[in-house]
Formats: structure tokens, sequence, C-alpha cells
């Protein structure tokens, strides 16, 4: 593969001018009001060019896209020691979204925070586009592992937590998985390794929205007693509504838990969430919204809180 | 003063050489670590373990997690061997290998140990004859079969600055010293060990010794064998096949493994380029029956007098 090959070649007609506004942290000294505030709109902007990418693809999976914004815009504009001009610096904190079929929202968060040039989410999922269905390593900077198969991120953030472990570092370790995602083995096995090594630097943020592809995860293979399950394995579990940036930004400044161990984040999120039409209906999975569906989306998130 | 002569045939265990390099890298560069699945033992890596207690992750008896973890690892600024038993790190984590080593491109050595029928009398679970076929199917990623532990030795250390992921198989069953002294490894180049004008022998592994020895053989018969030793499966030296395609009669491969192995990617090689008379000495389609490495080594040819016949089979008639 030559550098040519991952220049983006955009089809003008398939995909829409682009609009974003690109907003960056939250600024050094904003009150913790003036913060949720910037995140609030960080996540209305992003939902919004999710939707669009989406539309203009044709593919994408809005429903754990919508779930997950908040979390990824209060890591990357706030909780998070990271910014575009410090990306090979070791000391970052790390992020990896281990449930990559949420790509669009990832990709819309790293723009909005300056990660990510945002003319490039025009090019979502086109021919030779860096924006493939799945984030990956070696095609956009700011991606630390590529993923996609379900139960890879967990293992690979226990890595490298472990290796901040051995540098005695200060840096942490963020991994979003889907609730869904724990059915895969691959998760129990990292956490077993977490809490045993006591990685306190790594966070583990369950995206707890109770739907998967088909079905309901409670009626596929249910994961209930979660936060007893994720105790027992040795992480400091703490419930918080995922989608309000204000309580989402304290849960992220605990890490690493003051107990020692890893933090386990329940986030509990809706699919689809806010849209009306769209939220906790396991239809949205990764339905593509129709001309009209996507202008009704728009006009919910111009007046959603 | 008399001169002592080794015995010709004195065979090693290449974990050896293997753990000797491993500490004699981590001596010198602290980012090294190794990761393991509860393979310590399997792996040698004790005197490892003792030198660098902090350095050895153990994620217990999960091969997942173990690649993932080493992958995550290297994320984190170290350069992590991961050493398992070939057959678990290959089967069991093929999709860690797939995306979070190959495809994500993180610098990290996969050391398959005792691989192809090292654990002969345990049976087709624990053999690992097929990771040569699917790794060579993994795009980005090196594929070394060492032939002795002098290569192994050389593998290990050139993969700790490869910069990309590497898989690299340690022999368990003895094998001799095949390799000339001064040899040094590079990836991606066969070694000619013995030059010949009438057939090629085109060996890896633990083969290459069985190769020379069927050279010798052929020799009193009145054929010329060359004998290249394949250390890279992936990527192959296909200039040195393409010489031996247009300079000799037909090539053999051998391989501890399935035929689809270096076989394969051999005559996938010169099908479109210089169609070539071929046999694959190797394992067939097949679960082997229960007895010792050696014993399976002859009972499917990969022994001098197997690799002797095929060989005789691709000259012209007459």
């Amino acid at each position: 593969m030559t550098t040519e090959d991952l220049v983006p070649r955009v089809d003008p007609e398939a995909v829409p001018v682009d609009n974003l506004r690109v907003l960056g942290r939250v600024p050094d000294g904003a009150s913790r009001d003036e913060a949720v505030a910037h995140l609030a709109e960080a996540a209305r902007l992003v939902r919004r060019r999710d939707i669009e990418m989406v539309r203009a693809a044709g593919l994408g999976h809005i429903g754990g896209e919508f779930s997950v914004i908040d979390i990824l815009v209060t890591l990357y504009l706030h909780a998070m020691n990271i910014s575009p001009d410090q990306l090979a610096d070791p000391e970052r904190d790390r992020f990896i979204l281990s449930k990559g079929h949420a790509a669009a929202a990832l990709y819309s968060t790293l723009a909005v925070a300056g990660f990510l040039p945002p003319q490039d989410l025009s090019t979502f999922m086109q021919p030779r586009s860096q924006l493939n269905g799945h984030p990956a390593r070696t095609k956009i900077a700011a991606i630390e592992a590529s993923t996609g198969p379900l139960g890879h991120g967990l293992p690979i953030a226990v890595g490298t937590a472990f290796a901040g472990n051995l540098d005695a570092s200060a840096r942490r370790t963020f991994v979003v998985v889907g609730d869904g995602e724990l059915q895969e083995g691959s998760n129990w096995e990292a956490l077993m390794t977490a809490g045993n090594h006591r990685l306190s630097h790594l966070c583990v943020i369950v995206d707890r929205n109770r739907l998967q592809q088909g079905a309901r995860v409670d009626e596929t293979n249910d994961l209930e007693p979660l936060a007893d399950k994720l105790a027992a394995f040795g992480l400091e579990v703490v419930d918080v509504d995922g989608h309000d940036h204000g309580a989402l930004l304290d849960v992220f400044a605990q890490v690493p838990a003051a107990s020692g161990k890893p933090t386990a984040v329940i986030a509990h999120t809706k699919k689809g969430h806010p849209i009306s039409f769209m939220s906790d209906n396991v239809a949205w999975h990764h339905k593509v919204p129709s001309a009209e569906q996507m202008a009704q989306a728009l006009a919910e998130l111009e007046t959603s809180s | 003063m008399t001169t002592i002569t080794p015995p010709a045939a004195t065979l090693h265990d290449c974990r050896d050489a293997w753990v000797a390099t491993l500490i004699e890298l981590a001596e010198a560069d602290r980012r090294i670590v190794a990761v393991v699945n509860d393979s310590v033992g399997s792996s040698k890596l004790g005197p490892f373990q003792a030198r660098f207690p902090d350095r050895l992750v153990n994620v217990g008896i999960a091969e997942q997690d173990m690649v993932g973890v080493g992958a995550g690892l290297a994320n984190g600024g170290k350069v992590p061997f991961v050493s398992a038993a070939a057959c678990f790190l290959t089967a069991r984590a093929m999709e860690q290998i797939k995306v979070d080593a190959a495809y994500s491109q993180h610098h990290m050595v996969l050391v398959g140990q005792s691989p192809g029928m090292a654990y002969g009398e345990l049976g087709p679970t624990h053999h690992s004859i097929e990771d040569l076929a699917w790794l060579r199917t993994i795009p980005g990623l090196t594929v070394i079969v060492p032939s002795d532990r002098i290569e192994t030795a050389q593998a290990i250390r050139w993969a700790a600055g490869a910069g990309t992921p590497v898989f690299i198989r340690v022999s368990r069953m003895g094998v001799p010293d095949v390799m000339p002294e001064g040899y040094q490894f590079q990836p991606g180049r066969a070694v000619e060990l013995r030059s010949g004008h009438d057939v090629t022998i085109v060996a890896t592994g633990t083969t290459v010794s069985r190769a020379l020895d069927a050279a010798t053989s052929l020799e009193a018969d009145g054929v010329s064998a060359r004998v290249l030793a394949m250390p890279t499966i992936k990527p192959l030296d296909g200039e040195a096949l393409l010489a031996a395609a247009r300079e000799t009669a037909g090539i053999v491969t051998v391989e501890e493994a399935l035929t689809s192995g270096l076989g394969g990617a051999v005559a996938e090689h010169l099908a479109t380029r210089h169609p070539t008379r071929m046999r694959f000495v190797g394992v067939p389609d097949t679960f082997a029956p229960t007895g010792s490495v050696e014993w399976l080594m002859d009972h499917f040819g990969i022994s001098a007098a197997g690799i002797a016949a095929a060989a005789k089979e691709v000259l012209p008639p007459g």
C-alpha cells in the first residue's frame, strides 16, 4: 500500500458538503457548567454529522453510535490527556473503541475534537477512504488499535495499561465495549488479567444500551448481574447515566480509582438516543435513515438538551 | 595434541537458543517483555523470569487475551515476545493474530513453540501442522521457520528490531547445526546450502538437515541436487525459486507441516511465472496417527529417503 492509496477520493455527488465546526477541547479553567455545555454542543454536532455520514454512505451502525457519542466526546474533549499535536507522545492517555462498528461516531468525535480534518468525514466508506467501516490504526493517526471483530479491544487495553504499569506512568487507558460484546469470552479473560494485576489506570466503559444486533441482550444471552460480575473480577464498578456529560466527566476524573483497582464504568445508555423513533429500538442497529427520517432526526437534535 | 571433532549428529533444542537470545536482548533493551499463557516451562523461559520477573506477563491459559495483551504492550511502547505452544497460539488466537498484530501492524513477535509434530504422541490436538498454511495468508505478517539454533537466535534478534509483526517457529525436536559459519539471517532470503543442477530441494525448519542428507544420497545415485533452505515462508524468496525452476528439472518442497504451507506457497509463486515439475513432502490432508515425532516424520516420508524418492520423481524420464 502506498501513501497515495490512502488519499481519499470523493464522489462529490454522493456526499454532503461538510459543515462541521471544530470545537476542540473544553477550555482550561472552564467551570463544570461550561464544560457540560461545551460537551453537549459537541455531542449535538457529532450526532448530526454521524447521521449525515450514515445517510450518505448508505451504511453504518447508527443505533450504537448514538448510544456511545456522549461517552466519546467527554473522553476526547475533556477527560483524556491527549491532543492533536501529541499523538506520538508515549505519555498520552490511550483510547480504544472495542465496539468498532460505531466508527462513524468515533470519526465525527475526532473531527470535532480536532484530531481529523472535517472534510475527511465526507469520504466515510468511499473507495480508498481512510475512514473504513471499522477504525484502522494504519489509516488514522489517532487510532490506537484496529477494531471491528468484537472482544478485541479490552485485551489490547489491558496490555496498554500493563505497559504503563511497567513504566510507572500516570497515563490512563480507556476502552469502550458494547454490552452485547461482553458475550465474547476474550473480554472475561482480559478482565481476569486486569483485576489480578490491579491495573488501576485502566478504565473499562460498558456502553450498556441493552440491545444487540438482533434482539435485547437479556433475551439473547443475559449479562446480569453485570456489576457483581465485574466486581467479582476485581474491578471498581461505577454506574452512570451514559448520556449525562456532567456525570461522565465526574466518573472519568476518578480514574485511577482510589482503591488501586481497574475501574469499570457501566454507562446506561439507549441505542439511537435521543431520536424519538430510534431510541431503544432494536430495528435501528444498522438501519439507514430515509431523507424524511434524517430531516426529523436533525430537527429533534436542534431542540434536544 | 588431538583434535576433538564433535559428532556430526549432535542435536540441539532450538528453545535454548531462543531464551538465551531473548535474555541478551532484554539486558540491552528494557522495552523487551515476554507474554505467555502459563507456558513458562514449555517456552523454557524460567531463566528470563528469574532475571526479569516484572517483564514476564503471564495471562494464564487464555490465548486470545495473550495476543491482545501483546498488541497493547506494543501500543504502550514495549517490544513483546508472545510465546506459547504453536498449536494454541495460532489456532486459538487466529483472529487476534490477523487483526491485533497484522492488520494493526503492531510490532510484536509471536513465538510458536514446539511446532509441527513436536508433541508427537500427544496427538493431532497438540500438533501445529496448519500454522504455516494459515499464517502465510495473512497480509503484513512475516513468517519465519528457522532451521537450527544459529538461525533461531538470529531470527529472534532480527524480529526484535523488525518494527512490524513477526511469527517465528521455535523447534523443540532436536536438530543439528546446518547453517554455515558466519551465516547471517536475512528476512525473505533463501540460503543455498548445496549447489546442484538436476533437481532442487526447498526445505524449511527441521527438515533442512534431512534435505541435506537426501542430497548426499542422491549424489551417490548420480543426481545433483541443489538444497535451498527457506527460512522465511512469507515473504518468499521468489528470485531463488525462479532461478531453481529455470536451472533444474524440478522442485521438491519439504516441511514439518501440511504441504499447503511452504509447498503451497512455492507452487503459487511458480505457477504463473515458471511452471515447474513439483513434489510436496510434508504432512498430507490427514490427522496424524499416534507416534513420536521421529516416527511420524518417517511415516510421512519427511526423511532423507522420502525426500530423495520425491526428487527422483521430478527428474525427466530416462
